[in-house]
């Protein structure tokens, strides 16, 4: 404990919370990074080789194949003694520099991923966004002693869709609406002939094309959200100040959103913090299965050609992401939840 | 544990008439979910008597045959079924009964592997995590945080990209890279609850050395929370490793669920009404999942007694 003014303490201790947590992001990046430079070569294929070997395949095709060769042997220091290479893999991460890809030359990984990025971002944040939404409302209302057994077990039906992955919700979804009622497109993130641009039609077609991605992840992810906050709810709904609020004799609907649900979002969102991994690696597939131009859709085009820095590329873009949201959750926690004070041990 | 021998003889004895009745074991959601994965484990190997697994070969068929039963369209391409193929064909050839017969045990062997691993590392470092605490827990604790937070299909890709010939073996052991953290992580919180018992204490006291208390005396007593544990890992590296194949890297040689997704998704299955295609491995895992998942609440039942319902 450090004695002084509360105030003073409580400055300090956050500082010190949101530098810890800080560093456990760059050690998680670093172990993600370095997992993914050590683990393939250690497997006893050398990505080094791998990356020789399409250029070579690809010299006959691609123009500039032997000075993709050259700029690739000095980039990677494929020569070099394998610290040195890590390295140099390290250094050109913290640059965010990921070099030349083999599959599109000249165009740079950086590039395509710049390009990737924004719609894996919007729609994924929406996905998220709705489904964390929708998620602790259905389990706030399971929990929520005066729901009616109707409305309970209309809003636990969803709930069984969790147990399967989001892509093969999204293969049903796109068999049943695009290719049997034909309501909606069937890939892409929006449609070609019109031009894109801050205009109604573009708009309304980006909405059109991310509806089912987005519907397939957030129905699939809405359930954990809404178990974790029945339960809590449960307890909630069962201490003292809620009996104070009915005897104030305050609205349900306050006793519901600020009674009820204030109380228990916090906990809620880390464990939005813990699941953002596995949604983004859940996005990828569904984005792979509904053809969406964003990271999920470039790694696969990087799997099939086999261009190993693409992948490497997508995948360290990937942890850096991930790992930056969970980040960010962890310190907006304070914001959100002001009974929580954070001491000097580890919880 | 001469006394302790006594004991359990002695409960078994008076309280069996009782002990049938109220079994824990035996709730509904337990034995459907290991009913259903039995029948997934057993019914290929009985197909197989039946029908020949070399069919699930590329070329060793007639192309674009529907299922018996339907008829096919000339416009499209599908021919009439001959009754050989029961599910029909792909466009690559491949009868997709037989992809089936191949495909289930690949894909179940696959998540055995890996869960297997992953729950071995889960164990061994739960357990020294939990038990031995202070300096190991903080780091064992640290790496496998940040190992969660890790994307992990992400990375999966990377490895299994850059790994030579992807077999079902290889793919079960790249899968178990990421399947150890959330074992690790349960065993611990349940050791640090568990270390708490009164049991410990006095079987420290009664000389058990370390080793003897973490496996003689606590995990006995964890087995029901470690096969729930087993059970929602096997499901994630199902999940894992499909998803991995769904992107085009799985096993090249023989189907799995995963890999026949893929070859549909590659060949526009859905898009030209070839449904016996894509919707076979997508039922069988949806099967897959939906049996964990009641194997796991039912085993979360036997583990933790509150949620059992009074009769």
């Amino acid at each position: 404990m450090i004695a002084g003014h509360p105030r003073y303490v409580t400055k300090r201790l956050m500082q010190g919370y949101i530098g810890r947590r800080f560093v456990r992001m760059l050690f998680t990046i670093w172990l993600g990074a370095s997992a993914i430079f050590f683990i393939p070569r250690f497997g006893g294929n050398d990505p080094a080789d791998a990356v020789l070997g399409g250029l070579l395949a690809a010299g006959g095709t691609t123009e500039g194949a032997d000075e993709l060769i050259t700029a690739y042997s000095e980039r990677f220091g494929f020569d070099d003694p394998l610290l040195v290479q890590y390295g140099k893999y390290l250094k050109n991460i913290v640059l965010f520099d990921n070099g030349l890809s083999i599959s599109a030359f000249p165009a740079s990984v950086d590039e395509q991923i710049g390009r990737a990025l924004p719609w894996t971002i919007g729609l994924m944040s929406v996905a998220i966004l709705l489904s964390f939404l929708i998620g602790n409302l259905i389990g706030a209302l399971l929990g929520w002693p005066a729901t009616k057994p109707l409305t309970r077990a209309i809003l636990s039906m969803p709930l069984f869709i969790t147990a399967i992955p989001a892509f093969m919700v999204g293969l049903i979804l796109l068999w049943l609406f695009s290719f049997r009622l034909q309501w909606l497109p069937f890939s892409g993130a929006y449609d070609p002939d019109v031009a894109p641009g801050w205009n109604l039609s573009f708009i309304g077609s980006v909405v059109k094309h991310g509806f089912l991605p987005a519907v397939s992840v957030i129905l699939v992810r809405l359930g954990g959200f809404a178990l974790g906050m029945r339960g809590m709810m449960i307890t909630t709904a069962g201490q003292d100040y809620m009996l104070l609020a009915e005897a104030k004799g305050l609205s349900k609907r306050r006793k519901f959103f600020r009674y009820g649900v204030r109380n228990t979002l916090a906990p809620q969102l880390t464990e939005l913090g813990v699941a953002i991994g596995s949604i983004a690696g859940g996005f990828v597939i569904v984005e792979r299965v509904f053809n969406y131009p964003g990271l999920g859709s470039l790694l696969f085009r990087a799997i099939l050609t086999d261009d190993f820095p693409l992948i490497q590329g997508v995948v360290v873009y990937l942890i850096i992401g991930v790992t930056a949201m969970a980040f960010l959750l962890d310190i907006a926690y304070p914001l959100i939840d002001p009974r929580i004070s954070y001491s000097k041990d580890r919880s | 544990m001469n006394a302790d021998n006594a004991e359990t003889v002695d409960e078994s004895t008076t309280a069996e008439p009782q002990a049938r009745r109220d079994n824990p074991w035996l709730n509904r959601k337990l034995i459907a979910g290991a009913v259903v994965l039995t029948l997934l484990f057993v019914m290929p190997f009985a197909l197989r008597l039946f029908h020949d697994r070399d069919l699930a070969l590329v070329g060793s068929s007639p192309v674009n045959m529907v299922p018996n039963g339907f008829e096919g369209d000339p416009n499209l391409g599908f021919k009439d079924p001959s009754g050989d193929h029961p599910l029909g064909t792909d466009s690559q050839g491949r009868d997709m009964l037989a992809v089936l017969l191949v495909g289930i045990p690949a894909t179940l062997q696959v998540g055995l592997i890996g869960a297997g691993i992953g729950m071995a590392v889960g164990i061994l470092l739960g357990f020294t995590s939990g038990f031995f605490g202070r300096r190991l827990d903080a780091v064992i604790t640290t790496i496998t945080d940040a190992t969660l937070t890790i994307p992990g299909l992400a990375v999966l890709v990377v490895v299994a990209a850059s790994v030579d010939e992807l077999t079902v073996t290889t793919m079960g052991l790249v899968m178990a890279l990421f399947a150890w953290p959330i074992p690790t992580r349960l065993i611990r919180s349940q050791v640090l609850s568990m270390r708490q018992s009164g049991y410990v204490p006095l079987a420290r006291m009664s000389g058990v050395t370390p080793f003897g208390i973490m496996f003689k005396e606590i995990l006995p007593n964890l087995l029901p929370y470690l096969a729930g544990g087993f059970t929602f890992t096997i499901a994630g590296v199902i999940l894992a490793a499909t998803g991995v194949e769904t992107l085009g890297l799985g096993p090249q040689r023989l189907p799995t669920l995963g890999t026949t997704v893929n070859a549909a998704l590659e060949n526009s299955a859905l898009f030209r009404g070839m449904w016996w295609w894509w919707s076979p491995p997508i039922i069988v895992l949806v099967v897959i999942f939906l049996g964990f998942y009641l194997l796991n609440m039912g085993l979360d039942e036997v583990s933790n007694p509150r949620l059992r319902r009074i009769k």
